[in-house]
């Protein structure tokens, strides 16, 4: 099986540069200059192949052999790191596999050498001035303490390590997740609050007397309780819905003597000025237009940058040897959940690797058509709503506004967290019952389900929402879909909270004290990071309507954190199942990327382009749909500025043209083409290295084995010579002078010749080694 | 941003923060950590850059690392003579691999030293069977180790000399998207 190579050629190999990577010091600085070479070279233009990191074959990487390293050379090093732009050269110096003494060494700023003193006897020389800060050093300094003191702000560092230490990397990875969604929401609160939210608190709009037949109704003036649950009452007239938002331009004193107000509230330049003045219908537009435009780069950059990290080129099989390097999590810490991960991995090496296909069978029927059948239902139950709703509507007359007791408004937000709390228990407890080939199989069917069972509830929703209660011709349907959101996101909220009760809590204290069982529940990580998803997608939804939902999105992450924090330490254990945390986590932002912010955007975009919006309240009433705002302003801006043709004959052609949108389309599907073939003719050339590896090592045991069997001819040659110096010593002494011929007059060996005097058979024997291969 | 400490120069610390990928705050909290180790050993001021070395024992005694069956072999990885006797320096330069931001190539030249337990450059069968066992904590059977070891060095080597050189093992690891998550430690 394995070769015997002698200890000489074991020496020789072993300081072969493919072996001495991160080893030889020598040699990692030689890497490390050709590699600042390199970049500082070609800075611009995109890496070669074999350039790349992940090319395994260091000769691939062409760095030098020679394997030490001369002190001009470590200063020719230093130099290319100086002349570096501080940012490689700080990612260069991080990630150089020396120990810290050497790299500081490397990353000291040569100071020039000050210039000898001239003679002078008479007086002695003034000390040097102190060496001043550069400017790059200052801000560099700078850059540093606002990363320290962003870093400081690091939120919940040590809860995050104990559940790490605890439970792993896979229920960590949901409690990074809640993080995530924390920040997006941050965001949106910010941007909302800033342009929309303060400038009209700051200035209310100004109550009329007495309340007309086309105006909203005035808020009642007491404050009861369920209002937080309902957030109507109270609420309802107030800065966190739609309704509120005046249609005018603030801080200007127009005119107004009764006339009706112009569409969309333009009123004529001859208002005077006072001050800054702010459009509050053009604040409105472009403020959710861009928070919904900036929130759709970062999620698509942080998704592609976790698809980078998790996304091979190559098909790989799970291998072995994978499973045993890199299945240890390092960041666990406590001993019994190191001993269930210890169980786990000699499970996993045991069972190996089995072939994946989906169960068969009729529990397909039966999950399609239990999500149909809860779909069908919430649609009769909104459906029967709303007839009731306009039924009494017609009947009282239209200046009443009826307003459903509030508690009824929370039927139907209960009725769907409700399903969406036990459905997927319930499929989970069915999908016990069937078969599968793996738990991995298992594990994505019960997401695949419980994804199913939410975009089925959120699409008949949106269609009632937006589909009819838009059109039903209630005063202010917008406020009312966002009271409606606010009541979906506040129930999801207490339901979660109820299920962490009753799941995690109850059920444990049940098991111990009852069953007597040690077994507590498990954390199960997929179905809790699909409730966030949908909460966020009903934040997303109702950043429209209700300016101040993120708000309340952030209140509830807040809370939620700390309860499912608290709740898992106290009441679960760690998972048995291996959890593929870098898989899932990318899963899980492609979701939150696709279905979730997808829909909520076409929806928020549909609304905004088709939807007529309320003539009674809202920064867009009297106009025919929300974009009319944008248009009506560049109309505004060519009417005041000839100039500015340019910028309304673009906006004409860019944004109203739907050909530029189809145009648009099918480039991005263009470049789609172009990376997936790009990625096939990775994937070849894969192959193709990976059989040349393959020749070369067959290559380079044929040579070893060659220079070690010619080396041991040699060897075992001069013992038949010495028989042939006995022969030669006697033919010697026979003949008294003999000559004789080496039997092989190789080129590459000198001469030998028998020492005649030695009769055991010593030789002196220099063999001249063939250059380059020693 | 204007803390006056007396344990690092400031060229000290911006040395630290170009060569690991610490922070100012976390290296001085790192100091603190280190210090409460061996407290009479350790002294309050490395603006001298003073020659102390912890032992082996003291460094896997952290929490992060007791429970971790290759703790020996992360220590002597990191120290300058092998047997595990760790300055300052290499004490900063082992988290600071182990952190959330080390590449993952800097991670897999770390690791093979980490799982290279005979010292040779080479992952053989050996050492496989040594990972294994810590791993599962001698819980699998002598047969069934041999068989995953065998398996493990058919799958993954390139070159066909039975054992995993540095160049086998980086690829396998550039396969396995989980190894960046696995091999952090958060200090």
């Amino acid at each position: 099986m394995g070769e015997r190579w002698s200890s000489a050629t074991l020496k020789i190999l072993d300081s072969m540069p493919s072996r001495t990577i991160g080893r030889n010091r020598g040699a990692i600085l030689s890497q490390y200059y050709n590699r600042t070479l390199q970049l500082r070279m070609r800075r611009q233009s995109r890496p070669s192949l074999r350039d790349l990191p992940h090319s395994s074959r260091p000769s691939l990487r062409g760095y030098r052999v020679e394997s030490d390293f001369s002190e001009t050379d470590s200063r020719a090093l230093v130099s290319n790191l100086q002349k570096l732009s501080v940012s490689d050269r700080v990612r260069m110096l991080r990630a150089m596999p020396l120990s810290m003494a050497d790299k500081r060494q490397l990353s000291v700023c040569p100071r020039p050498l000050p210039l000898p003193p001239r003679p002078s006897p008479s007086r002695p020389l003034p000390p040097p001035p102190p060496p001043r800060p550069s400017l790059p050093q200052a801000a560099r300094q700078l850059w540093y303490s606002w990363f320290s003191f962003l870093h400081s702000l690091q939120l919940w560092q040590l809860a995050l390590k104990r559940v790490g230490g605890r439970f792993g990397t896979g229920v960590l990875s949901y409690f990074l997740f809640l993080k995530t969604l924390l920040f997006f929401n941050l965001f949106l609160f910010l941007v909302t609050g800033l342009f929309l939210v303060l400038p009209q608190a700051v200035h209310p709009p100004p109550a009329v007397h007495p309340p007309q037949a086309h105006q909203a109704p005035q808020r009642p003036a007491s404050f009861s309780g369920l209002e937080l649950l309902t957030g109507g009452g109270y609420f309802s007239d107030s800065v966190l819905y739609y309704g509120y938002y005046s249609d005018t331009t603030l801080n200007r004193d127009c005119d107004n003597n009764g006339s009706a107000p112009s569409p969309g509230g333009w009123r004529g330049l001859d208002c005077a000025r006072q001050g800054l003045s702010y459009s509050m219908p053009l604040a409105y537009f472009f403020t959710i237009g861009t928070a919904f435009f900036i929130t759709c780069i970062i999620l698509v950059f942080s998704m592609s940058r976790s698809f980078g990290q998790s996304f091979r080129v190559e098909q790989s099989p799970s291998l072995l040897a994978m499973k045993a390097f890199c299945s240890w999590d390092f960041k666990v810490v406590k001993t019994s959940s190191v001993a269930l991960m210890s169980e786990n991995i000699g499970t996993q090496l045991r069972v190996g690797d089995q072939p994946t296909s989906l169960p068969s069978g009729l529990i397909y029927p039966s999950y399609i058509g239990s999500t149909v059948a809860c779909a069908l239902a919430v649609h009769t139950h909104t459906h029967t709503d709303t007839d009731t709703h306009a039924r009494a509507r017609t009947k009282r007359g239209v200046a009443a506004d009826p307003q459903p007791s509030e508690a009824h408004l929370l039927a139907l937000p209960v009725a769907v967290s409700l399903i969406n709390l036990l459905l997927p228990g319930l499929f989970n407890a069915a999908g016990w019952m069937e078969e599968y080939d793996s738990p991995s199989v298992r594990n994505s069917v019960a997401i695949v389900r419980n994804l199913m069972l939410k975009v089925s509830l959120l699409s008949v929703l949106c269609f009632h929402w937006l589909g009819r209660e838009a059109t039903s011709g209630l005063q202010c349907w917008e406020s009312f879909v966002g009271q409606e959101l606010y009541r979906f996101l506040l129930m999801d909220f207490i339901f979660t909270l109820l299920d962490t009760l009753l799941g995690e809590f109850l059920w444990r204290l049940f098991s111990e004290k009852v069953l007597k069982k040690s077994r507590r529940p498990v954390f199960d990580i997929a179905r809790n990071v699909l409730e966030l998803i949908y909460g966020q997608t009903l934040a997303w939804l109702g950043v429209l309507f209700t300016p101040l939902l993120p708000g309340v999105q952030i209140i509830k992450l807040l809370l939620l954190f700390y309860i499912k924090m608290s709740s898992v330490m106290l009441n679960c254990q760690a998972p048995r199942k291996p959890y593929r945390a870098s898989k899932m986590t990318t899963v899980f932002i492609t979701l939150l990327c696709f279905p979730s912010f997808l829909g909520a955007s076409v929806c928020v975009t549909y609304t905004m382009w088709s939807i007529a919006p309320s003539r009674a309240c809202g920064p867009f009433r009297g106009l025919s749909t929300m974009m009319q705002a944008g248009r009506l302003w560049v109309e505004q801006l060519r009417d005041a500025n000839p100039h500015l043709t340019w910028l309304a004959t673009a906006h004409s052609y860019l944004v109203e043209n739907p050909l530029f949108l189809f145009v648009a389309a099918g480039v991005f599907m263009i470049i789609i083409y172009f990376n997936s073939q790009v990625v096939g003719g990775q994937r070849k050339v894969i192959a193709l290295l990976q059989e040349q590896i393959k020749n070369e090592g067959e290559d380079k045991k044929f040579l070893i084995r060659q220079l070690q069997t010619t080396h041991a001819k040699k060897r075992d040659t001069p013992a038949r010579r010495s028989q042939q110096v006995r022969h030669c010593d006697d033919a010697v002494t026979r003949r008294g002078k003999a000559s004789f011929s080496l039997p092989d007059s190789d080129p590459r060996y000198s001469s030998t010749f028998c020492n005649r005097g030695n009769a055991t058979g010593r030789f002196r024997l220099s063999i001249q080694s063939p250059a380059g291969i020693w | 941003m204007g803390n006056k400490q007396t344990i690092f120069t400031d060229e000290q610390l911006d040395a630290y923060q170009d060569c690991t990928f610490f922070t100012r705050k976390e290296i001085l909290r790192l100091h603190g950590r280190y210090h409460e180790l061996a407290p009479h050993l350790v002294p309050m001021d490395y603006t001298k850059e003073p020659d102390c070395k912890l032992p082996l024992a003291l460094i896997v005694a952290m929490p992060e690392l007791n429970e971790n069956p290759f703790r020996n072999r992360i220590v002597e990885s990191f120290s300058e003579d092998g047997l595990g006797n760790q300055s300052f320096n290499d004490f900063v330069d082992m988290f600071s691999v182990l952190s959330e931001m080390a590449p993952r190539e800097l991670k897999a030249i770390f690791a093979f030293k980490i799982y290279d337990f005979n010292v040779d450059n080479f992952l053989c069968k050996e050492d496989l069977e040594q990972t294994l066992n810590r791993l599962t904590k001698e819980e699998l059977t002598e047969e069934e180790v041999q068989l995953v070891c065998e398996k493990a060095i058919e799958e993954a080597d390139l070159d066909g000399d039975h054992k995993l050189s540095f160049a086998d093992f980086e690829n396998m690891i550039t396969r396995a998207p989980d190894f960046l998550s696995t091999f952090h430690i958060r200090i």
